[in-house]
């Protein structure tokens, strides 16, 4: 397959042959050669550290190929350096907001172009950027700080950002990973229906069959740096992208749910505290979480669930109301987590639950590195602490180049492992949860999750916080939805209504 | 009432002039912190630059005749001092708050050092203007002699104000500051910038030394600042990076400042040292109001090392 040009639209074709890209002696892409045609959607799967990211960052300029050429239009090109990627069309949209958060989202576009003025003529800007934003499919506030915008809004902006700077081939990189599915939904119609107008072409790197499936033309498959499958995505069946992309590994089945709900060991009444923004309050009049049951809380990210989860870490103050673990009220304090066996996985845990320049032995540490069986310890057991860690290291899977290696240079997935390895050794009988597989691939999603499953029928409590419904859906016995800081539905697993979840979630019930 | 003699008026009316004397090296430093801390870098050698600022523009005054020569002087040597922090700081693994305490210790102590020969002699005064001509009373017209470098400072706060809303030098600096990731996003070089905005901020705060020297106290010593530099970080933080802010934090300041004094010139005579105390409390208390154990400040640059 070979491609050429672009379409009269603007849309570029795009094109590597045999990328090659080492790192010392690891060889993290192995002769790749994908073929973008113009105007097509085209999705790139993988697992985390199959080289998706190496391969778009060596088309983008931010690496430079040991071997390999890039084309664009049908004609080779070099690109030194991001700047040049740009100039010849190419943009890409990172996972992570790459908005400057303090400026408007108008300061946002103006500033990204390469011809900012010395002097902007607000005015002048102002009229020109209504202009673009009536040509374009969907619109956002012009006028307010990106911080305030929603996550939805401001992956809308990083991609209209795109289009006003002139980009003809888009690089999406996991771009639905921070939206509900509405938000994805809406999103990808809007960028898959530009590329039928021929106006840009995308490549979206993804972990998401469905939305390879209803939204993309193309698929390429990336297995340990190499192009293990490539074909137009109506060929493939869901069975075959995950054979492809995983070869002879097995998912973890889901783990069978066995026995029931005991006596209440969390107990939220009546609590009153206010959110990050001190503007408005949260209120959680009643929260019960039983033994051996897990407790779904669904939602979109901003309606409290951060500020619960800090509530229940001890990170912010209550204004009114207690917080009860096995019927005693509980302030969070260290000992208290160790004595009544409460463990957390709270979102993002190399910010929230590892120090990232610690190492691994260290981080796995951290509940018990001053224990010694009876009571505290003064001195530490440097050996005992390796031999701990190592055989969790092994048990839980986490890769790590070295047990010293710092905590922040293993990935997502392997950081998510460790800290599971530390929060569910031992006895546990009130594990929190927030967003535990937020951007891991399938099979360490099915891993955490059967973990999860295995805590929840060992006879812990287990209250989970996602904005997965379908995650909520697949592991909770009981389903909660958190609107505007308040719980707005409660109702056991078997009789919840995705739709009316939905409407609740939404707000407007 | 007879002419001179104000009674208890005398003390507002001594405060809004020193106030205005007082407050013209906060406001330049203040600013000049402003722009390095936009771009997500902290300056606290600011105090060292202030007194070597003080020093050389108060000797190329001395030896030029010329008090805008030493306010250009103190300018340049603010801003070789601020690229020299920015460029120590710009190496991998260099902590910018360690740097910037090295700085002012080396800053004042290269000014001790050099500004010895120039402790006796008497550099020309900054020039003023007489605001108070409508008024007949001496103490009126004293508050009002309001010097050419305020006016400038004014100006200087109101340009910055607008060069962060519409420029693009302006908008770079607050990309920079805000997310590294973001300016790197876009094709820019962090570091580059942010040496350049601490120069320029260095430039600003030499020129709040010299005014010291040359105009209020209006000459050079080794106790000439105490502690202006290091009070404008705080009041930095108290004025959001707001340069406009900035100015009425400095009013603010150097009111606080002129308090001491004031007591002082209407007859206070025991006690009213506790009042030469008043920034420093001030600085303190506007320290803590402005804190808070749950929530990160507010307009603060991203990429700051105190706020991150």
């Amino acid at each position: 397959m070979t491609v050429k040009g672009a379409l009269p639209g603007g849309a570029l074709g795009v094109e590597t042959v045999g990328m090659t890209m080492r790192f010392g002696g690891f060889t993290a892409l192995d002769g790749v050669s994908i073929a973008v045609a113009p105007g097509s959607f085209h999705a790139l799967l993988g697992e985390n550290g199959a080289g998706k990211s190496t391969l778009v960052k060596c088309m983008m300029g931010f690496y430079r190929a040991t071997s390999g050429q890039l084309m664009v239009g049908g004609r080779e090109v070099e690109v030194p350096d991001p700047r040049a990627a740009h100039a010849h069309g190419l943009g890409m949209v990172y996972q992570h907001f790459t908005l400057v958060p303090s400026l408007t989202a108008a300061e946002n576009l103006v500033i990204s172009r390469d011809d900012a003025p010395r002097v902007i003529d607000w005015r002048a800007e102002r009229v020109a950027l209504a202009e673009f934003m009536g040509r374009m499919p969907f619109a956002v506030p012009l006028d307010q700080p990106v911080r305030a915008l929603s996550a939805g809004e401001k992956q809308k902006l990083e991609i209209l950002k795109q289009l006003y700077l002139g980009r003809r081939f888009l690089i999406l990189d996991e771009p639905t990973s921070v939206l509900t599915p509405d938000e994805a939904d809406e999103v990808l119609g809007h960028v898959k229906a530009l590329c039928a107008a021929g106006q840009i072409t995308v490549l979206m790197i993804t972990h998401k069959f469905r939305e390879v499936t209803a939204y993309a033309d193309t698929v390429s498959v990336l297995r340990r740096g190499a192009l293990v499958g490539t074909g137009a995505v109506a060929e493939l069946t869901h069975d075959a992208m995950a054979r492809m992309m995983m070869g002879d590994a097995r998912l973890a089945d889901p783990a069978p749910r066995t026995g029931t709900p005991g006596a209440p060991v969390l107990s939220v009444n009546g609590v009153r505290a206010s959110d990050r923004s001190g503007l408005k309050d949260i209120a959680i009049d009643g929260l019960t979480v039983r033994a051996g049951e897990i407790v779904g809380i669904a939602g979109i990210s901003g309606n409290g669930q951060m500020e619960l989860m800090e509530v229940l870490t001890g990170q912010r103050p209550l204004a009114a109301g207690e917080v009860l673990v096995k019927g005693a009220p509980y302030d969070a304090t260290r000992e208290e987590a160790r004595i009544r066996c409460v463990r957390y996985l709270p979102e993002e845990p190399l910010h929230n639950a590892c120090a990232a320049r610690m190492s691994v032995t260290e981080n796995i540490a951290f509940r018990t590195f001053d224990l010694n069986g009876k009571g505290t310890r003064f001195w530490l057991s440097g050996r005992e602490m390796r031999a701990r860690a190592a055989d969790l290291v092994a048990a839980f899977k986490v890769k790590t180049a070295s047990l010293d290696s710092p905590m922040a240079s293993l990935s997502g997935g392997n950081v998510q492992r460790a800290v599971l390895a530390r929060e569910l050794t031992g006895d546990v009988d009130l594990l929190v949860i927030s967003n535990p597989c937020f951007g891991l691939d399938f099979t360490a999603v099915a891993e955490i999750r059967a973990r999860i499953m295995a805590a929840r029928n060992a006879g812990a409590a287990v209250l989970l916080m996602s904005e997965d419904l379908d995650e909520i859906i697949e592991l909770a016995d009981r389903v909660l939805v958190m609107s505007e800081g308040r719980i707005a539905y409660d109702r056991p697993a078997a009789e919840a209504d995705r739709a009316e979840i939905g409407h609740h979630m939404g707000g407007h019930a | 009432m007879s002419d001179g003699d104000l009674g208890l008026w005398a003390i507002p009316i001594a405060m809004l002039g020193g106030a205005i004397r007082v407050s013209t090296p906060f406001l330049f430093v203040s600013l000049g912190e402003v722009l390095t801390e936009r771009s997500g870098r902290i300056n606290l050698g600011l105090e060292g630059t202030l007194v070597f600022g003080a020093m050389s523009g108060y000797a190329v005054a001395y030896l030029t005749g010329s008090p805008w020569a030493g306010v250009l002087a103190a300018a340049v040597a603010g801003s070789i001092f601020g690229l020299f922090h920015g460029l120590i700081c710009s190496l991998p693994r260099v902590n910018d708050i360690a740097i910037g305490i090295a700085m002012m210790l080396l800053g004042m102590g290269l000014a001790f050092y050099f500004g010895k020969p120039y402790i006796q002699p008497v550099a020309p005064d900054l020039p003023s203007i007489g605001f108070g001509w409508w008024s007949d009373l001496p103490q009126v017209q004293a508050a009002l002699r309001v010097n050419v470098l305020f006016l400038i400072g004014i100006a200087a706060a109101i340009f910055l104000w607008w060069m962060f809303r519409a420029t693009r030098v302006g908008l770079i600096i607050r990309v920079v500051g805000d997310s590294t990731d973001a300016a790197r996003a876009m094709g820019l070089n962090p570091a580059v910038i942010r040496t350049l905005a601490t120069a320029a901020g260095g430039a600003f705060a030499g020129v709040g030394g010299a005014y010291l020297s040359l105009f209020y106290p209006g000459s050079w010593n080794e106790g000439i600042s105490s502690g202006q530099g290091l009070m404008a970080v705080a009041l930095v933080i108290f004025a959001r990076w707001n340069p406009i802010a900035c100015f009425w934090a400095a009013i603010l300041f150097g009111g606080a400042g002129a308090l001491g004094p004031a007591l002082q010139s209407v007859g206070v005579s025991s006690g009213y040292y506790l009042f030469y105390a008043a920034p420093y409390v001030l600085t303190l208390g506007v320290l803590i109001a402005t804190s808070s154990p749950t929530r990160a400040v507010t307009g603060a640059p991203g990429e700051l090392s105190i706020t991150k």
